[in-house]
């Protein structure tokens, strides 16, 4: 995963809440190969519904939101159309979780911030944008500079640009422990 | 003495490896079910050289591709994702469910059925909905691609811990109010967002009144309030319903002792508890393009939606629909199946539908109780098990501005298909929005 330290981008305004993940990237979409590339699905039929969409003019790095974006289905295939289109950050109140979970996995930045922070800053754009993650700070398009608060494992995952599972696999020790003691304390777990 | 716990804190601490520094917690995972859309998941696996730890633990279900007309498959890259769950499966070495297995089924239906959902396990899918299976009392919940990758290689995963919300039912449930009303009436009140970042309990004695199927039709759509899970403390209810199943443990005696000491303890404390009484709920269907927009079916559209071709003020009950949906796994189920047929026997439907079992052993006990032919001779369509019309994979798809009365779980814009309109609602509302082409009051047939 490319690990993410700081962006600076343009950043476009979708002041909509609860952008579901059906409507990040329909459903027909998700059988395609990921090595094709996902950006061409990327809020299709929002932008040939609506000729006024956001995303139809420009194609911004950053993309600050409505409350619960990303709500809905778990499919990852919203975080891949995203950031095959160039989009490192989204900027909104709140996520749904699976989506929190995938951009972490993905290199995506979902970054919280409080509802009227984010109502600021909507108001400013378009405009440019600077994140710098390791400082957690926010350089805003009115020269403003405010600081964020981020989970401590989101943090690391996005800076060191973790491979999970090989550093999982490095605690292979306990997670035979584990289940020494597990087996026998729970032998109904077992699939009959 | 140790501190009163939830059933969601016994589990967890049962699953916790070891904590991260950074407050990640390493869980242990019992049971994997992977499906056709888990392509991605094998991809990154693949690519990153490794294995598929715990093939035992990791089981095939193919559903959501899956056409809902038997024979051959005319789209190539539908027969394509079929081929590939099956080509994964053969290479892992791991059990599939696959298309016209007699234990196939949408996931959420079938491992259930088949005893894989067990009180007090941890269950992950690449599917939102996994929240069904807490209706056992285990922890089941929805992952993305990645983290599917990382439950094949290591058949563990990080989480954060999450909050926890308690929602208590009192009272009792009216005649012809069922589980999906209470669901939507949840969601209604507190929001499509209103559990995010919690997993939910249901308690109350509305709850433990209710039958295993009405309660994964709860659990299922927890995620439509925004939480990572929902559980229902087993019972004898659960119990029941588990003893027999081909993959429930032998000693069913031993294990029911352990699931005795899940439910939540005395003095327990919850981040958030909401309470509701089940008297006051009718009948729910939804006006708009979230969950969250339900309303009785006495109510009025409170604000006008171009995408859902509603003015505000029009009132629900009377409104004309196109088509109808009754499956998927909130509503696929026998005693979903039969109340619709209910609503439906020696009558003709007015609209088009299509009804769609949710596993093959649902298929094969409405059969033999002749629902198919009560919908068939109401002019429906009877599919084969899969999850359909609920999201369009396999083809079955509403068109741009019809408006279907479903018994699905999701009516986001696009869900059914492009500009399709989708109402949610129960099998005995959607059927009788079958039988009159219009949305009616369940209450006023009887
Ligand atoms: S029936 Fe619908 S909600 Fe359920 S698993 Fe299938 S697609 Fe998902």
């Amino acid at each position: 995963m490319t690990p993410f330290t700081d962006l600076t981008g343009q950043a476009v305004s979708l002041p909509v809440a609860n952008v579901d993940t059906d409507q990040i990237i329909p459903a027909r979409f998700l059988r395609k190969p990921r090595s094709d590339g996902y950006n061409h699905f990327l809020f299709h039929d929002a932008k040939l519904e609506q000729p006024d969409f956001p995303l139809n003019h420009t194609a911004p790095a950053i993309l600050v939101t409505g409350a619960n974006f990303g709500c809905g289905s778990s499919r990852e295939g919203a975080v891949y159309a995203l950031v095959d289109a160039g989009i490192r950050c989204v900027i909104a109140s709140s996520f749904g979780d699976i989506f929190a979970g995938n951009a972490r996995k993905n290199g995506l930045l979902a970054l919280v911030l409080p509802e009227a922070q984010v109502a600021r800053i909507h108001a400013m754009l378009p405009g440019t944008v600077t994140i710098d993650l390791p400082a957690q700070r926010l350089h805003l398009p009115d020269q403003s500079v405010i600081a964020f608060e981020i989970d401590p494992f989101q943090k690391r995952c996005l800076v060191e640009g973790l491979d999970e599972i090989g550093s999982t696999l490095t605690h292979q020790a306990d997670i035979a422990a584990f289940r020494r003691k597990d087996e026998a304390a729970r032998p109904w777990a077992t699939p009959a | 003495m140790q501190l009163p716990r939830t059933m969601f804190d016994k589990i967890w601490s049962s699953h916790a490896i070891l904590e991260g520094a950074d407050g990640a917690t390493l869980l242990w995972i019992d049971r994997h079910f992977v499906h056709e859309g888990s392509f991605h998941g094998f991809g990154i696996l693949r690519q990153s050289g490794r294995d598929v730890a715990r093939p035992d633990l990791t089981f095939g279900v193919a559903d959501h591709y899956v056409p809902s007309t038997p024979g051959p498959i005319a789209d190539a890259e539908v027969a394509g994702m079929l081929a590939q769950l099956r080509a994964n499966a053969q290479a892992a070495g791991m059990d599939l469910l696959d298309r016209a297995d007699p234990r196939q089924g949408i996931v959420h239906v079938a491992g259930p059925e088949q005893g894989l959902t067990l009180p007090g396990l941890t269950i992950v899918c690449g599917d939102s909905h996994t929240s069904t299976h807490g209706a056992f009392g285990a922890l089941g919940f929805g992952i993305g691609a990645s983290e599917v990758a990382h439950v094949l290689a290591t058949q563990t995963l990080w989480q954060r811990r999450p909050k926890t919300m308690r929602i208590t039912v009192d009272g009792t449930l009216s005649p012809h109010v069922v589980g999906k009303d209470l669901i939507l009436a949840i969601i209604a009140r507190i929001g499509t967002a209103g559990a995010t970042g919690h997993v939910i309990e249901y308690a109350g004695p509305a709850i433990r009144a209710l039958g295993m199927e009405a309660r994964m039709t709860i659990c299922n759509m927890s995620i439509e309030a925004g939480a990572r899970a929902g559980m229902i403390a087993p019972d004898d209810t659960t119990f029941a319903w588990l003893r027999c199943r081909p993959r429930a443990p032998r000693d069913f005696d031993a294990a029911i002792t352990a699931w005795r000491d899940l439910p939540t303890d005395d003095g327990a404390a919850f981040d958030t508890e909401i309470h509701l009484h089940a008297d006051d709920i009718a009948p729910m269907v939804t006006w708009g393009t979230s969950p969250e927009a339900a309303l009785p079916i006495t109510g009025i559209v409170p604000e006008s939606s171009d995408y859902m071709g509603l003015d505000a003020g029009t009132t629900l009950n009377g409104l004309p629909i196109d088509r109808v949906f009754i499956g998927s796994c909130t509503n696929g189920r026998l005693s979903d199946l039969r109340a619709a047929a209910a609503i439906l026997r020696g009558h003709a439907a007015l609209v088009p539908g299509l009804v769609v079992p949710g596993s093959m052993a649902v298929k094969r006990e409405a059969e033999a109780e002749g629902l198919d032919r009560v919908f068939t001779d109401a002019g429906l369509v009877w599919g084969e098990p899969g999850c359909s019309m609920c999201v369009g994979m396999n083809g079955d798809l509403v068109a741009p501005g019809e408006r279907c009365a479903a018994t699905s779980n999701r009516n986001f814009p696009g869900r059914q298909g492009p500009g399709a309109r989708t109402h949610l609602m129960s099998p005995a509302m959607a059927a009788a929005a079958a039988r009159f082409g219009r949305l009616v009051d369940i209450r006023t047939l009887a």
